[in-house]
């Protein structure tokens, strides 16, 4: 049986060879690139003056006044999404779950902001709704009798988070109300008989059957969440100062105005570290209840 | 409908992109920017297409910083992909040096070079020789509402200072009934918020750079100027101005909420434009403001046409920039669009027509804005680099960018002025550094 399978599975991989070596140079060609250019003082302005100036562009990057603002605004961009995004996905799913009249167009319509493009939903937030003078926010504020507030230049990185967060919750409700179909009814019927109140329900039943449904909600919004670009590019465009610049924003600038290719370069990899190492601690911290729930 | 085939459509897209000329007709294409002028530029430009059959236009009119994003990545990698490009005084003398524009020589006839003003051609020019043709050419100066200063007992000098500006600011602020003591560029750029805060520094009597290429941006001017100009906005200006641009801030004074403006001088025509103002027949007219000096303390600015070297119709294309920037086109404009609609701020022959005269009233005050700037020595002190409201070196836009977007941070009130100067000042240097103004051992001037 040994012997019969060997050749056959090395002519498998011969003929696999070529879609792998296309795949391999597919990522490789682009990653040496960009580590050649991080190594070169290289500003398309200047076209004769490259030179090879070995980490300067790093340390040039790592410098930059924004980087540091850059760097925490991503992670609390990231965080706040991701906890917005589960505690009222848990919640609109638990409640969505229970019958109800017209449920599914209900639920249809909580699920469809996340088939909405990124550009086009900033844009309809920021002009229609968050417009400080035409916004629908600002009418209902007056006519309550407030001062309409003016989200962009007064909560800049809260408005991006609001945005980013309507785009994700459908994602997280999508994912939640499918997994609260596949629980166990008949167990959540048994604890009602023996009396549990529906926060006891929620408390000991449901969310326990919702461990690993967060856990990929979380995974997968992070490795999306670290690369939000178009809703900061099209409402804010990284201000005012540096309120809303994250990391991909500030990688934009370096390159595209600053037309500095080297340290766009160097803050590319920068990037590629940074999202590694949280992929790596959520492998490491929800990974595990991946495997064990 | 019949479906495509991917690799079909794909070989199209090629297609269309490699040889639209292929049809007989040279195919032009123009990337420009998105302001008033270069929009009707487009709509007329069908007269230049009805005269000239064997050639057609496509146009590509985009927002700024886009159109430059566009433009320097295409021309610097020798894309190809434009004929004419729409650029400033900034990127003109620059990509002329480097040989990536068309040197422009034998013009036609009628063309009439030397009617061009002077000022302005030197701003397109290396070593005497043009590089773009100008469209349009700008200052900056002060526009006010003659109704709430006469309401007020109040009178704009001709020459106004940044103190007085202020006063009037203050007496004149009434956000209850929705009219803003001053409007202002304040969204991050070193084309929008950079422009007008750089004139305020020379106003002020600073510089960007010393002799020796330090940056000055932690000198007492700057401080003075940014809190001058930040306490200013923040107090008597419109909400959220870190956010107004100068279209933002067109679109406030034509709807009557700002009492003063200080901007370019080409929204002269916008803004007594009956069909785009609610208050064309209200606006004043002066010189921009000064402070200790008037030197540098108004902007000059000029959108120009070129041809980059890259383009495969470098013959038609030049054509259609001299017909673009003619006397030719500066009276179709006015036939269709109104005398006061010419193109302002590039020929002398504007200026010594009576009719325009006449009837432009910011005329006046934009010629002298133009001739009065002097892009060679913009600041009170002497400076190593040309230009007015920036510097003509490749870094500038990196540097003004950053510092920009800094400055509409401490406007919105995220960061301190001072805290902000002080970090601009290292970081400009950091950028100095790296583009090798100075030795290793950080002593400016040895390598240039």
């Amino acid at each position: 049986m040994r012997e019969a399978a060997e050749p056959s599975s090395r002519a498998g991989r011969l003929t696999a060879a070529p879609a792998i070596l296309m795949l391999f140079a597919w990522m490789i060609v682009p990653l040496v690139m960009t580590l050649y250019f991080s190594t070169q003082y290289y500003n398309l302005l200047y076209p004769g003056r490259t030179k090879f100036v070995g980490l300067e562009n790093f340390t040039y990057f790592f410098t930059y006044p924004s980087f540091l603002t850059s760097i925490v605004n991503t992670l609390l961009l990231v965080g706040s999404v991701l906890v917005i995004t589960v505690v009222f996905g848990v919640l609109i799913s638990v409640l969505v779950d229970a019958k109800f009249p017209g449920q599914g167009i209900v639920r249809m319509l909580l699920i469809s902001p996340f088939f909405i493009m990124p550009t086009v939903s900033a844009l309809v937030w920021k002009n229609l709704l968050m417009n400080p003078v035409s916004g629908l926010f600002a009418w209902v504020f007056q006519l309550v009798g407030l001062t309409p507030i003016n989200w962009f230049s007064d909560w800049p990185l809260l408005s991006i988070i609001l945005i980013v967060a309507w785009e994700w919750l459908p994602f997280a409700i999508l994912i939640f109300v499918t997994s609260l179909q596949s629980m166990d009814q008949e167990q959540k019927e048994a604890a009602q008989m023996d009396g549990a109140t529906p926060v006891a329900i929620f408390r000991h039943l449901t969310l326990p059957h919702l461990a690993r449904p967060i856990a990929v909600v979380v995974m997968v919004e992070s490795i999306f969440l670290l690369n939000v670009f178009a809703e900061i590019f099209t409402t804010t465009g990284g201000g005012p100062g540096d309120a809303t610049t994250n990391l991909p924003f500030l990688i934009f600038t370096q390159a595209l105005l600053e037309f500095d290719v080297g340290a766009a370069s160097a803050g590319g990899l920068v990037a590629v570290v940074l999202a590694n190492l949280v992929a790596v601690f959520l492998l490491r911290l929800i990974g595990k209840s991946l495997t064990h729930a | 409908m019949k479906r495509m085939n991917p690799i079909h459509t794909a070989l199209m897209g090629l297609g269309l992109l490699l040889g639209a000329d292929a049809a007989g007709a040279a195919t032009l294409t123009i990337g420009t920017v998105n302001n008033g002028d270069m929009v009707r530029m487009q709509s007329l430009a069908k007269a230049y297409e009805e005269q000239h059959p064997d050639v057609r236009l496509h146009w590509l009119v985009l927002d700024e910083n886009t159109l430059r994003q566009r433009l320097t990545t295409d021309i610097t990698t020798g894309g190809g992909q434009f004929d004419i490009i729409t650029i400033g005084a900034y990127e003109a003398p620059m990509w002329g040096r480097q040989n990536w524009l068309m040197p422009l020589e034998g013009f036609s006839p009628r063309y009439d070079v030397d009617d061009l003003m002077p000022n302005v051609r030197k701003q397109l020019s290396v070593e005497g020789r043009l590089y773009a043709l100008p469209f349009y050419s700008e200052g900056s100066i002060t526009y006010y509402r003659t109704d709430l200063f006469a309401a007020k007992g109040l009178s704009m000098p001709a020459e106004p200072t940044w103190t007085e500006i202020r006063g009037f600011a203050e007496k004149l602020h009434d956000p209850a009934r929705g009219v803003y003591g001053i409007c202002l560029r304040g969204k991050a750029g070193w084309g929008e918020n950079m422009a007008i805060i750089t004139t305020l520094v020379n106003a002020f009597g600073g510089r960007w750079f010393d002799e020796k290429w330090e940056p000055q941006l932690d000198t007492p001017e700057w401080h003075q100027a940014v809190n001058f100009y930040v306490d200013l906005l923040s107090t008597f200006g419109p909400p959220g101005p870190s956010s107004n641009g100068f279209n933002e801030n067109l679109t406030l004074f034509n709807a009557g909420k700002c009492a003063m403006w200080v901007d370019a001088s080409v929204a002269g025509s916008f803004v007594t434009d009956k069909a785009q103002s609610l208050v064309p027949d209200k606006v004043g007219f002066a010189k921009a403001p000064r402070a200790v000096t008037d030197k540098g303390s108004s902007w000059l600015w000029t959108w120009a046409l070129a041809v980059p070297s890259s383009s495969r119709q470098k013959e038609a294309a030049f054509e259609f920039i001299q017909w673009a920037t003619s006397k030719e086109y500066g009276q179709l404009v006015a036939q269709h669009h109104g005398i006061s609609a010419m193109p302002p701020g590039t020929r002398l022959s504007t200026y010594t027509n009576g009719e325009y005269l006449q009837k432009t009233p910011f005329a006046l005050v934009t010629r002298e804005a133009i001739q009065t700037a002097n892009p060679d020595s913009p600041t009170l002190e002497p400076v190593p680099y040309t230009g007015v409201q920036f510097a003509t070196i490749p870094e500038f836009q990196a540097i003004g960018s950053m510092v920009g977007r800094q400055l509409s941070g401490a406007l919105a009130g995220f960061s301190r002025v001072d805290k902000v100067l002080h970090t601009s000042q290292g970081a400009v240097r950091r950028t100095m550094k790296r583009a090798g103004y100075y030795d290793q051992n950080g002593v400016p001037g040895a390598q240039r």
